[in-house]
């Protein structure tokens, strides 16, 4: 469209020039307005090129601010289980593998719930039904996560604390994986962090999920349930790998809600800098251990110690966002061959 | 005859895992209603108890007092106005840039993925960078770096719908106004931003929304104040962070406070977001 008005634009020009009556007041009015033109869009490409001058911002500025930890601790940083502000040793493995397993439970739970209601809404529920359904899930996606912390910390770990015998008297006893459910039934935990995530992330896997179901055309479903399939059938074998990528896409956007994710977890996580076999016990992650003690740390080696935490998780993060960015976009490809 | 029944077998086998597999979904679909149910159920129940004109009126009382949220409202308030009020117009012009000049050269595609990637990014990375940035050199936490970290969140969602919503608008609208001889800036400005202004607006009543309660960018910026503040120079109380504070301690008056506060939180989250989507579904260009 910009070349339409580009051409519109050298075309009233060259009229200009030729008309004799309009030849200057309009023809200085037309240049005024061609350079107001231009002025109105230099400005909006620089507001674009702000954004990547925000993305270039943040990586610079939390390197600069890491580069003491950097230095003291170099790469051994990320296998170090030490976290000791008193003799200024710092490692990440703990808050690394605290995100990481948090975010892995909240997947695993959080991917089949979601990808039963998207199924429910693109498929099972009355027309009717979908928009107030589609919207309360939207709405789950709406809450504050600080809201999700407290509800967590108040009543969800309490509720849970009742269950988590349970768990460890079932769960507990297989052999070998039985050990990620000992424990004292305290509520809170990496396992309660888990459980929190997921319900978070669900509306955003779910909502990807419902919109790629849409986009699949109904003549192949349609075939399928022409040649007999159930609807089961319908969505397991022709929906789904149809819509795969952007599935995928939906599942890693929800993992980098999951990754960085801070006040819900810093809730329920419990905040203990010690690695364990079960995940009942308490742990902690990179967004909640900078949420908890980045204010209070005292000393330049502290405070640099939690901004490269930041930095790694805006890396892992950035990773993650950056592939499913990419597989949708395939996707959106995908689909814009086959119309 | 075996083989008839053999089929008849698989037939209703194939039944079976069908009505099962929906019915779980039909289950999912309840579970994800039952977490919404819970969470609203429990913030009324607690919320209500404190709720009256004292929590609007009177300020954040010391542990064992009786008191209000008064500066944290008016903080958040202030706070998520400014933030608003920068971050929309820097939004805006990049998501016309990424609409109606996007359709060449590299800077569009690359911002169009940066900016779907920051509008995910972790927000408390946000709080990190405005600390860096700004609360380091000015040696103290400030109303100003709470309203910047809330800014640079505000950006990428309305980047986002702006880009999305001026794509709504058909291109005869643009050639009928360019053939009529409106130069570009003002074929843009006068009539595709309002033909696409609904949406917009939608975006932006959105982002108001997720800021609002945003608690991890304001940790490290705008951090609390238990006084009655207004200089945007000092520390400023706001809900989000006297929420975490109070539900943390110990003290049972914090705590109720700390749910009165998530109440109003929550309802004017979920009034901006019904609002939003009511609004856009009344206006929403119908051509």
């Amino acid at each position: 469209m910009s070349s339409v008005a580009d051409t519109m634009d050298g075309l009233s020009r060259s009229d200009a020039g030729i008309s004799p009556v309009s030849k200057t007041i309009p023809d200085a009015n037309l240049r005024s307005q061609h350079r107001l033109d231009l002025l109105f869009r230099l400005a909006t490409r620089f507001f674009a090129f702000l954004v990547l001058l925000l993305l270039a911002g943040i990586i610079v500025s939390l390197v600069a601010g890491s580069l003491p930890a950097l230095r003291a601790f170099g790469p051994g940083f990320l296998t170090s289980a030490q976290w000791n502000p008193v003799t200024e040793q710092f490692g990440a493995l703990v808050p690394i593998a605290g995100t990481l397993l948090t975010s892995f439970i909240a997947l695993l739970i959080g991917i089949p719930v979601s990808f039963g209601i998207a199924l429910f809404l693109t498929e099972l529920s009355p027309i009717w039904m979908r928009r107030p359904l589609g919207t309360a899930i939207e709405l789950l996606a709406a809450i504050p996560s600080i809201i999700y912390g407290m509800w967590g910390l108040f009543v969800f770990a309490p509720a849970f604390a009742q269950l988590q015998p349970w768990l460890t008297a079932t769960l507990g006893a297989i052999p070998l994986a039985g050990m990620l459910f000992q424990g004292p039934p305290m509520g809170i935990g990496v396992l309660t962090a888990g459980i929190i995530l997921a319900i978070m992330v669900i509306p955003f896997i779910a909502a990807v999920m419902r919109d790629v179901f849409e986009v699949v055309p109904s003549v192949l479903k349609e075939s399928a349930y022409a040649l007999g399939s159930t609807t089961w059938e319908v969505v397991w074998n022709v929906v789904l790998p149809y819509t795969r990528v952007g599935v995928v896409g939906g599942v890693m956007l929800g993992l980098g809600r999951a990754l960085g994710e801070t006040m819900a977890v810093t809730f329920v996580i419990g905040n203990a800098h010690k690695l364990n076999a079960s995940l009942m016990m308490p742990g902690n992650s990179i967004a909640s251990a900078l949420a908890n003690e980045f204010t209070e740390a005292v000393g330049d080696l502290y405070s640099s110690a939690l901004i490269e935490l930041g930095l790694i998780l805006f890396l892992i993060t950035f990773v993650v966002l950056a592939l499913s960015k990419m597989l949708l976009l395939r996707l959106g490809r995908m689909e814009g061959q086959k119309t | 005859m075996s083989a008839s029944i053999a089929f008849m077998d698989l037939y209703s086998r194939r039944l079976w895992i069908n009505r099962f597999n929906l019915a779980v979904s039909l289950l999912t679909m309840l579970i994800g209603l039952f977490w919404l149910g819970w969470i609203l159920l429990t913030l009324f129940e607690a919320g209500f108890r404190t709720l009256g004109p004292a929590l609007f009126f009177t300020m954040t009382p010391p542990p064992g007092a009786s008191g209000g949220l008064s500066n944290a409202i008016a903080g958040s308030l202030i706070m998520a106005a400014m933030g608003t009020l920068i971050g929309t117009p820097i939004g805006m012009m990049a998501g016309i840039y990424l609409a109606e000049f996007g359709s060449r050269g590299w800077l569009a595609p690359v911002t169009r993925f940066i900016n779907d990637i920051l509008l995910s990014a972790p927000s408390i990375v946000v709080g990190l960078f405005v600390y860096e940035v700004y609360v380091i050199h000015t040696r103290h936490f400030s109303a100003w770096a709470g309203t910047m970290a809330l800014a640079l969140i505000v950006i990428p969602v309305v980047i986002r719908t702006t880009e999305n919503m001026l794509r709504l608008v058909p291109d005869s609208l643009r050639e009928a106004a360019a053939a009529l001889g409106a130069p570009q800036w003002k074929v843009i400005t006068l009539v595709t931003v309002r033909a696409a202004k609904a949406g917009i607006l939608t975006g932006i009543l959105l982002a108001v929304a997720r800021i609002s309660g945003e608690t991890a960018p304001l940790l490290f910026t705008a951090l609390n104040n238990q006084f009655w503040s207004l200089d945007m120079n000092q520390p400023m109380a706001n809900l989000p962070v006297v929420i975490f504070q109070f539900a943390m301690s110990p003290y049972e008056n914090w705590q109720h406070l700390a749910w009165a506060g998530a109440l109003i939180i929550t309802l004017g989250v979920l009034v901006l977001n019904i609002l939003a989507r009511v609004f856009f579904r009344n206006k929403s260009p119908t051509y």
